[in-house]
């Protein structure tokens, strides 16, 4: 049992962002174990895939380019993988904590009888296996895991890592064929309607955010204003949410999404525990908030006590006119 | 067309969780109920009795697996609607990884028989882990579709469904048997009625064991392949706020942009 191996999620023949982040950590465990990353790259016409993956870094590629894998199903890539990880047995697999990712890696260790952990944010070394720390009890808690024996499968976490950087190493990939012929996938997929409305939350460097405090829909113009002179994406508590003022997919904490960008700016959220779980990991807190003793203020880097109405444009303003925009 | 539920008891959102030196949790509510079902798993009990009040579902088993004091847990799922409740409790099946719950869960389902729906929520708000939906589809050999957002069309052997994606929605249509997690946008969860909640109360709720299920190993500690023993506090933040003060707006603004620059996150 030997090897890093790396599923390399791939959009538009292109890695993506949890992608690249997952090469570099895979690089780094490998470096610590003395071994190499092989990159998975999955897909239809993802040849450039995996270029792109030598020059960010893997030792060698594994990859299978057909017309059934052009959009993610777990019943066409889970086979494929536990397939090519039963005749290759690696140490580690590693996928990025997306959506995908989760799903894929849940397959492959039940088909594997492999230990599983989600959601990785931290990772050490120790011997041959990998202590993964992560949050427990929704960010309320933390935990070191580690799997005890056998392939060791991990996601991680979005923006929990730096993403890999150019190489300029090219190399020769190993094709293979798909492990279920398109006939025999029980499911097809009839419909895909993407959206387009600037930086997701979990991809987002900078998040700009309003809670019960912003007083209602159209005091998120403010929010959305500054979010978008840096080039950031807008959160909301679920105060804002449950009240109708934004939707649902903006919501960060317990219940919403996790976010953990460079600078997370609160304006009129008070930081219950519950939003906290959501947005502790980020690296600078920015608090606006009328009331000084919101608990917000003890998480928060930052902090200003006033009316985020004459804050935020001011903030706003002020930003436009370093960054020139 | 039987739908089954599962479902877990866990702290609620409001509670405290507290760790101590061995890495043992415990919690309190001092203002609700410490245990309530996963949040999550409410939209999955929802969408269950939705099945059966639009597509003809006959049955919503809700099912869980833990110990004795979860079958409060089940009385809120039998209050909100569903037809019948059955806990799976066994000293054995303590501290299983996600893999033995998955196998514990799909032997359940197996002997409750002539299930075309097996609902799981997202995730548990403990564990946080949210992979037990799709291997516990790998154990009883069915399609799992998670993170679904809404149920299109059920009829005639097969399932339409609308998922949730990083990038937008993608409509998928599958062959029943399937596993479904479920995500917030698919429904509303109802509150339990005043009849059902005193229906509920009533209810004898079966408690199933490792035999009655005839599992034979892969579930409990002694199977786990994770250790969990090392749960921690959170080390609270070094240092405190830093409160930009000065006369005007302006002046507080041109501060902390001033800061931020010198952080390097702009």
């Amino acid at each position: 049992m030997s090897g890093v191996w790396v599923w390399i999620e791939n959009r538009d023949g292109a890695i993506s962002i949890i992608g690249s982040e997952t090469i570099s950590a895979a690089r780094t465990i490998a470096d610590s174990l003395g071994q190499t990353v092989t990159g998975l790259v999955l897909g239809h016409d993802v040849a450039g895939v995996a270029d792109e993956a030598f020059d960010l870094g893997v030792d060698a590629v594994i990859g299978c380019d057909d017309a059934s894998l052009a959009h993610f199903r777990v019943e066409a890539f889970g086979p494929l993988v536990t397939r090519l990880a039963q005749e290759n047995t690696p140490s580690v697999l590693l996928a990025g904590a997306s959506i995908r990712g989760r799903d894929l890696m849940a397959w492959v260790a039940a088909d594997l009888d492999a230990g599983l952990i989600s959601d990785g944010i931290g990772i050490a070394v120790d011997g041959d296996t990998i202590k993964v720390t992560r949050p427990v009890y929704a960010g309320k808690l933390m935990a070191t895991v580690f799997v005890t024996e056998g392939p060791q499968v991990i996601t991680l976490r979005s923006r929990a890592f730096p993403q890999a950087e150019s190489t300029g190493k090219s190399g020769t990939a190993q094709w293979v064929e798909p492990a279920v012929a398109e006939e025999a996938v029980p499911s097809k997929i009839t419909g895909l309607e993407t959206k387009d409305e600037g930086v997701s939350l979990s991809d987002a460097s900078i998040i700009v955010s309003g809670g019960r405090g912003v007083g209602g829909p159209e005091g998120f113009e403010p929010v959305r204003e500054l979010a978008e002179v840096l080039g950031g994406a807008v959160g909301a508590s679920r105060a804002a949410v449950d009240a109708g003022w934004i939707a649902y997919e903006h919501q960060v904490g317990q219940t919403g999404k996790t976010v953990s960008p460079d600078l997370y700016i609160a304006n009129g959220i008070s930081g219950a525990i519950q939003h906290q779980a959501g947005m502790r990991t980020s690296k600078i807190i920015v608090a606006v908030n009328k009331d000084a003793d919101a608990p917000i203020f003890k998480l928060a880097h930052f902090g200003i006590v006033g009316d985020l109405f004459q804050l935020l444009p001011a903030i706003t303003s002020e930003f436009r006119k370093r960054l020139g925009k | 067309m039987r739908v089954v539920v599962c479902t877990k008891q866990t702290p609620s959102t409001t509670a405290v969780i507290t760790v101590d030196a061995e890495g043992k949790v415990s919690w309190d509510d001092p203002g609700g109920k410490p245990n309530v079902v996963n949040p999550w798993d409410e939209y999955g009990i929802e969408e269950g009795i939705r099945l059966k009040e639009n597509h003809g579902a006959t049955d919503v088993i809700a099912l869980s697996v833990g110990g004795e004091d979860s079958k409060e847990a089940l009385k809120t799922s039998l209050a909100m609607g569903c037809t019948e409740a059955v806990l799976v409790s066994d000293e054995s099946m303590v501290g299983s990884d996600t893999l033995g719950t998955a196998r514990i869960l799909a032997a359940a389902i197996n002997k409750l028989g002539d299930v075309q729906i097996a609902l799981f929520g997202k995730q548990a708000i403990d564990g946080d882990t949210g992979q037990t939906a799709v291997q516990a589809a790998r154990k009883l050999g069915w399609t799992p579709l998670t993170f679904v957002s809404a149920i299109k069309e059920v009829g005639d052997g097969s399932i339409v469904v609308e998922r949730m994606l990083e990038e937008g929605k993608e409509i998928i249509s599958a062959q029943l048997p399937v596993v479904i997690s479920v995500v917030k946008e698919i429904n509303e969860p109802r509150y339990p009625s005043f009849m059902g909640i005193r229906k509920a109360s009533r209810a004898q709720i079966p408690s199933w064991s490792a035999a009655d299920l005839a599992i034979d190993g892969g579930i409990g500690a002694g199977a786990s392949k994770v250790d969990w023993s090392q749960v921690y506090g959170i080390p609270p933040r070094e240092g405190s706020v830093e409160i930009i003060e000065a006369d005007t707006a302006e002046e507080q603004a041109r501060i902390l942009v001033d800061k931020l620059f010198e952080e390097k996150v702009i």
